[in-house]
């Protein structure tokens, strides 16, 4: 009835894990408590969970992303401990399976359940504005990929409490991964998860895509595009194409586990090396698909804040279309220790370095559009500045290891650990965490608490130094990455250091809880009246903050790529139209988050064996999109009269506050 | 150049480090680790032409130009310049043509499929990974052993390489390159020690609950200790056959350093094969 399922599936014996579900389950309902005591569960539903507008879907995901920060960055801290003890005679705290678990878990939720909602997020808030649209290409689809997100997230919570999670790290190789050496859950929670989020993912690529190309405001020619939104598209073509590699490689996998075939096994004519590199194939891309957007956020904090036009967009452009070229062409630099041979090998390993070229000429842009600039020093310039310097490190360390014979004594060690750390700490995430701050204001129409925002960049900042930098000796000193324990005395100290690192790191972190709840206690002092807090350039400043339902109540023409900025020089911004009209959009619906509920059940019964409900929960997904499918009704509209109150409340407040300010 | 490397790191380390025999792969004792120490220096030093000045730049450009006391002019519309576009597109080219040539040259020099020529007849050494334990078989010798590589210096060492589990990575940090061991295939490794000593060596790809403890001794010893070591081997009551290979070969964590004699001829390929036959044979 239940498959595999019985009650001793619950790891009752394991004070940490326990402790860690205990920890969760108490929030979860703490969270649970405050909404039924508030009486907030309608206005939830009704204004949030059923909700199909870009702006909210877009801070529901970066929800998601800060809530899985928090369970990935607790793996870390234990992976740190644990390497900070366990040395000579001792094993430390977490014996091995449990180790495995951690750091497979850590490298799946960073990727898949940080990375990528936190990157969704910002596109869905910023994109549409950026480009003038009312909404996205397919609304209901892209709350369909946020509650795929949330279902294949709730997956990996589920499996700490519940069975367990994959030991065969987060790229989970073959065949390692097949059921003869990993019999368990694990592999089935990692497979299932990164499936529906793959799908989920998969789906956003292509709706962006299409918002992208085809709803752009009128003279918005695609050389005039922001550089976010040019990041976004080339990320978006990236993951059409990726993410289907990743479909189908986990699919085979998922054949050989359930149905006894042999794509990956040893034996009978698998090919396990196949995995890899149809892993690769997907993931290498993967990283950029998450930088890119990254390198976006830069481009515009860089020219916001230093008061002048981006330097060199069009070298800027070319270089990032180069970089989604290119990254089709390098998976094999993550296995040249498989045994290539010496022109495969060189030839992925120059095509690698190539990357580092137009990688290159965007760090110089940045720099240049600093130059002869007004640079004020805002949190996100803080970060901004904070990744300009240390992503250089790691760029230059990833050239490094891009040279296959550097790479056959670096290969897997720490040093590589490092590197990608350097480049997704400092890379993607001090950029998410830029957006976070510069996008703030308009997604919740008041702003984020700058003296939190500094500290807790400083934290960051030498916490990063202090955890990683350690690393990249170590792999010098020959100590492999997920070590359990170790007998090397010598490596002992530098992971003190890590470990030391990570507390830091984790105090950056509780800044940032504190300035969340700071700037929310404050956010009537700190309301954003006026659309425009920083003196933005691009088009979603134009509205208010946060923008109304409709976004644009009059689609604007763009003349120039800073397109707000040149409507400011021209006196035509915040021009007041002669007439509104009707605006059409997209209706609420609880489908999306019910196909999210039912895409969870399918995944945990797929997990556990339970085929029937794995089987009714398929026919109801099915079910719920013929429905939708079905429906007609799907848009309502909002009044011309409507629109302009809104409108007008906004242009009154405007003119108060510059009123105020002239009085000031 | 690896000097001054070597130099800088160390210094940068000196706190907490008494020599360079910590840092084995800044401390390489053969040739092929000696080279690809000597190409990571190269590229270290080709990379920080650009390197450096960038975070030079990222300190220096937001203080000059900072809003609050701007010490340069101020030229809002000013973002473009064909000099600029110049040098930050070539520049970068032309350290990546560097590196290219560096690559080309050293993958294929180093290519570890690619026999040591020194004039002097290597020494066969099959290498089997197994959950989680290594095992080498010394075909010329008739002897085998388990956790324990002894290589006599200014041999090249000849390795085939596969694996009875996951893949694995063979790596001995202070000889050079690593290579996969994947199961029902074999991969070649060369490589020459120039010092006897005592080396480590392990496993650098995990492979599942006992990958921590999977680390081996190497010792690097004379041609006449590596004889004397050979006869004293040959002498040993346990041959190895493949009933028990089967026994070694059952998952288990710290397998007791042992020595086998004699062994059964043709065991590594028939490890090999066994993966590769049809379904009448598979496991």
């Amino acid at each position: 009835m239940l498959g595999r399922l019985s009650l001793s599936a619950i790891p009752f014996d394991n004070p940490i894990i326990m402790g860690a579900v205990g920890g969760a389950l108490l929030l979860a309902a703490v969270i649970l408590a405050l909404i039924t005591w508030y009486g907030k569960w309608g206005y939830l539903w009704r204004e949030w969970l059923t909700s199909l507008d870009h702006k909210r879907i877009g801070i529901m995901y970066i929800v998601l992303a800060l809530v899985m920060l928090l369970r990935g960055f607790s793996d870390a801290i234990l992976m740190r401990s644990q390497q900070a003890v366990a040395y000579g005679g001792s094993h430390g705290f977490l014996p091995p399976g449990h180790f495995d678990q951690i750091f497979s878990a850590h490298g799946t939720i960073m990727i898949i359940f940080m990375a990528m909602p936190f990157m969704a997020g910002l596109m869905n808030i910023a994109v549409p504005t950026q480009i003038g649209a009312r909404d996205v290409a397919f609304p209901f689809m892209n709350a369909i990929s946020l509650w795929l997100t949330v279902a294949a997230a709730m997956l990996v919570m589920v499996s700490l409490g519940v069975g367990e999670f994959s030991k065969a790290g987060w790229s989970g190789y073959a065949p390692l991964t097949e059921l003869k050496y990993s019999p368990g859950t694990g592999v089935d929670y990692w497979l299932w998860a990164f499936q529906i989020a793959g799908f989920g993912s998969l789906m956003t690529g292509i709706n962006f895509l299409v918002t992208i190309l085809k709803m752009r405001a009128p003279g918005m020619r695609l050389m005039r595009m922001p550089t976010f939104v040019w990041t976004i598209l080339c990320t978006n073509v990236l993951m059409v194409f990726a993410f289907p590699v990743l479909t189908v490689v986990l699919a085979l996998l998922a054949l050989d586990r359930y149905l006894g075939m042999h794509f990956f096994t040893n034996t009978l004519g698998g090919n396990p090396m196949m995995y890899t590199n149809l892993f690769w194939i997907w993931g290498h891309p993967e990283v950029y698909i998450v930088i890119l957007p990254a390198f976006g956020v830069f481009s515009e904090v860089v020219a916001t804040f230093s008061g002048k036009r981006l330097f060199g967009y069009r070298s800027l452009i070319y270089a990032t279309i180069a970089i989604t070229v290119l990254s089709f062409a390098v998976w094999l630099h993550h296995f040249f220790t498989m045994g290539a041979g010496a022109d495969v090998n060189a030839a992925f390993g120059i095509a690698t370095m190539l990357i580092a070229v137009p990688t290159g000429v965007k760090i110089f842009n940045w720099l240049f559009t600093m130059y002869r600039g007004r640079v004020r020093f805002t949190t996100p310039m803080y970060w901004t500045i904070g990744f300009l310097t240390t992503f250089a490190i790691g760029g230059m360390t990833g050239v490094l290891m891009a040279v296959p014979p550097a790479d056959f004594v670096l290969h897997n060690s720490l040093f590589l650990v490092a590197h990608f750390h350097n480049m997704l700490i400092a890379g993607t995430l001090f950029g998410f965490f830029a957006g976070y701050a510069y996008w703030f204001p308009k997604a919740t129409g008041f702003s984020l608490d700058e003296a939190w925002g500094k500290r807790a960049f400083w934290c960051w900042f030498i916490g990063f130094y202090l955890a990683f930098m350690p690393l990249y000796v170590l792999g010098f000193m020959g100590m492999p990455r997920r070590m359990e324990h170790y007998a090397n005395p010598a490596w002992h100290p530098w992971l003190v250091v890590a470990a030391i690192g990570t507390a830091v790191i984790l105090l950056g972190i509780i800044f940032q809880i504190v300035q969340l709840a700071v700037s929310i206690r404050r956010r009537h002092a700190t309301r954003d009246l006026s659309g425009d807090p920083w003196q933005g350039r691009t088009l979603e400043w134009a509205i208010s903050s946060p923008p109304p339902a409709y976004n644009f109540a009059i689609t604007p023409v763009v003349e120039d790529f800073d397109a707000f900025q040149d409507m400011k020089e021209k006196g035509t911004a915040y021009a007041r139209p002669e007439r509104y009209h009707d605006i059409p959009m997209p209706t609420n619906t609880g489908k999306a988050f019910v196909i999210g509920g039912l895409v969870f059940v399918f995944g945990f019964a797929m997990v556990w064996y339970i085929w029937w409900a794995a089987l009714l929960a398929a026919v109801a997904i099915l079910s719920t999109v013929i429905a939708r499918s079905m429906q007609d009704e799907v848009e309502y509209v909002i009044p011309a009269a409507e629109v302009e109150r809104i409108e007008q409340a906004h242009l009154r407040q405007q003119s108060a506050m510059g009123a105020g300010a002239d009085h000031g | 150049m690896r000097r001054i490397l070597r130099f800088s790191l160390a210094a940068w380390l000196m706190p907490c480090l008494s020599g360079c025999s910590q840092l084995p792969l800044l401390d390489p004792q053969g040739p092929i680790g000696k080279a690809e120490m000597h190409i990571i220096g190269m590229a270290f030093a080709l990379m920080l032409i650009v390197v450096i000045p960038v975070i030079v730049m990222a300190i220096w450009f937001p203080r000059r130009y900072s809003a609050s006391d701007p010490k340069g002019d101020y030229a809002p519309k000013w973002s473009r310049s064909a000099r600029i576009d110049l040098i930050v597109w070539l520049v970068p080219g032309v350290i990546v043509l560097a590196l290219g040539i560096l690559t080309w040259r050293g993958s294929h020099r180093l290519d570890p499929f690619r026999p040591i020529d020194t004039g002097v007849k290597p020494l066969s050494i099959e290498v089997v990974s197994l959950d989680w334990k290594w095992l080498f078989i010394y075909p010329d010798q008739d002897i085998a052993t388990v956790n324990r590589l002894v290589i006599p210096a200014h041999v090249p060492i000849s390795f085939r390489i596969t694996s009875d589990t996951v893949m694995t990575a063979f790596f001995i940090p202070q000889l050079g390159s690593q290579i996969y061991a994947l199961a029902g295939r074999q991969s070649r490794l060369h490589l020459l020690a120039d010092t006897p000593g005592v080396y480590t060596g392990q496993n650098q790809q995990f492979s599942g609950r006992g990958f921590a403890d999977m680390h081996f001794r190497v010792r690097v010893t004379s041609k006449k200790q590596f004889a004397a070591w050979v006869h004293r081997a040959r002498q040993s009551p346990h041959g190895l056959d493949a009933a028990r290979f089967a026994a070694i070969a059952k998952p288990s964590v710290r397998y007791p350093v042992s020595v086998f004699s004699p062994v059964s001829p043709g065991l590594f390929d028939d490890i090999v094969n066994r993966f590769r036959a049809g379904p009448a044979a598979g496991r």
